[in-house]
């Protein structure tokens, strides 16, 4: 039987793991290789690395530094941020990436990521969506796809996108919600379900875990693939073994 | 040396780093001189069917493996590498494959009763070993492994202890050496005969337990048990 995922995820600003509260107010926590070497051996399943300035910047992913994770580390891991066309993708999976995540790339550039996954396979091209809830009857699902770090409106539907996405060749869907991320109250469950239950692609329940019973919720309720976690391991220093032995306790297959 | 095959199907980075990091000297390479030279032979890669075999004919290094194969040398191959391996695969509607494993390749159908399952087959999964092999770890125990692929190897094999197929007329049977299952299918995740041992899961993203698979086989000489 196929397990859940436990994912930690690392962003990155000027070569320092950072965490935030909703985009914003980031502080440094550690050295991005060290840390991943670290959450490596406590068991993490997989690792996503988000350099969250590079976009922003206009300069391309930090190649030396996906490298170097690719050396110390021996599970699948995706890099995000700065991934603006099919050259920079090949650049990230040749360096030893398994996966690549773009977000705002997909809702200004569609054609280049069914490019890249034509070119490399689905299972190499996750799109990152940040959802955001709002009152609009515009939006069936209730949430709009925002990007930019949430500050951009799309005027797209969560589960529409997340469909068409999947048909441009997404292999994989991380939902963050955008309200709920840094916060630590929990993930929301309602957009995380309707998007698992909309695409037949694995979904990455992101933003909110403040406890592992978020996590239980998140992949059980949530019907989510896998969760993501920041807090969780960076600030609170818990090892993913631990987490995932919890996890086991209520019942959800997790490697040990 | 460890010649990692270079047919310009995606992950060789991850398969060096790993050989490097259990202190293998591999050299991802597509030279057929280097390549009959090596002592060990890795075909890793993730791909589609159709292109992958394109490429490995357009280099030659179909009759590389083959050859190898004939010789005894140890190969491991891995993802696309083991369903290359059968005669044929259903991806791309229907490639004719290496022919080293009688069998061939299907497709996982999502049960329709069942939406939570998800193709690819991404992920980690456990694996029971079947048999005993010198770079696996003993049968009756398990091992979590990391999956990701879309259509999964059916060997022609009787014992299999998987699917229940017949033997095929003047081939050599080999074995299923480990079998996990997805989408409602026991399938083989591990199978070898002779030399080449091969592996749908990947040993280089599967932590420890992946790396030990490497350690073993850069010292294997290729005799099974």
């Amino acid at each position: 039987m196929l397990m859940k995922r436990l994912i930690v995820c690392l962003d990155i600003r000027d070569r320092q793991v950072t965490k935030g509260v909703r985009f914003e107010g980031n502080l440094p926590v550690g050295d991005p290789v060290e840390l991943a070497g670290r959450y490596y051996q406590e068991g993490a399943d997989e690792m996503v690395f988000y350099d969250i300035t590079a976009s922003a910047e206009a300069r391309p992913i930090d190649i030396d530094m996906v490298r170097e994770v690719g050396r110390r580390i021996f599970i699948p891991f995706t890099v995000g941020g700065g991934i603006g066309s099919v050259a920079d993708m090949r650049r990230a999976l040749l360096a030893g990436a398994d996966k690549v995540s773009v977000n705002s790339l997909a809702v200004a550039h569609p054609e280049i990521v069914a490019a890249g996954a034509r070119e490399f396979g689905s299972q190499c091209i996750v799109l990152g969506l940040d959802a955001r809830k709002t009152p609009d009857p515009a939006f069936p699902s209730g949430y709009e796809v925002v990007v930019r770090g949430g500050r951009t409106p799309t005027g797209l539907d969560v589960v529409d996108w997340a469909r068409r996405a999947v048909e441009l060749g997404v292999g994989e869907i991380c939902l963050n919600s955008i309200d709920a991320d840094g916060v630590r109250q929990g993930y929301d469950l309602v957009i995380t379900r309707r998007v698992a239950e909309a695409v037949p692609v694995p979904v990455v329940a992101s933003g909110g875990a403040g406890n592992v019973r978020h996590l239980r919720d998140a992949l059980v309720e949530g019907r989510a693939d896998a969760a993501l976690i920041a807090s969780l391991a960076h600030i609170d220093g818990n090892s993913c073994r631990r987490l995932k032995d919890e996890l086991r306790g209520w019942g959800i297959p997790m490697r040990q | 040396m460890t010649a990692i095959l270079d047919y310009d199907a995606g992950n060789t980075e991850s398969m060096r780093l790993a050989l490097e990091k259990v202190g293998a000297k591999p050299e991802v390479t597509c030279d057929i001189a280097k390549l009959a030279r090596a002592q060990r032979l890795v075909f890793p890669g993730v791909g589609s069917a159709a292109q992958c075999m394109r490429i490995l004919r357009e280099r030659r290094l179909d009759q590389v493996i083959r050859d190898a194969f004939r010789d005894g040398k140890p190969i491991l191959a891995v993802c696309i590498g083991i369903q290359l391996l059968f005669d044929r695969s259903e991806e791309d509607g229907g490639v004719p494959a290496l022919g080293v494993f009688p069998g061939q390749v299907e497709r996982f159908i999502p049960p329709p009763d069942d939406p939570g399952v998800k193709i690819p087959h991404m992920g980690w999964n456990r694996v029971r070993f079947l048999a005993p092999h010198p770079i696996l770890p003993p049968p009756g125990g398990y091992g979590e492994f990391y999956f990701v692929h879309s259509y999964y190897p059916v060997p022609a094999w009787e014992d299999t202890a998987v699917r229940h197929l017949p033997p095929l007329p003047g081939r050599p049977g080999g074995k299923v050496y480990g079998a996990t299952d997805h989408a409602g299918v026991d399938f083989a995740a591990i199978v070898g005969l002779g030399s080449c041992l091969a592996t749908q899961f990947h040993p280089e993203k599967s932590g420890e337990v992946g790396l030990a698979i490497l350690e073993r086989f850069k010292t294997w000489d290729g005799q099974t048990c």
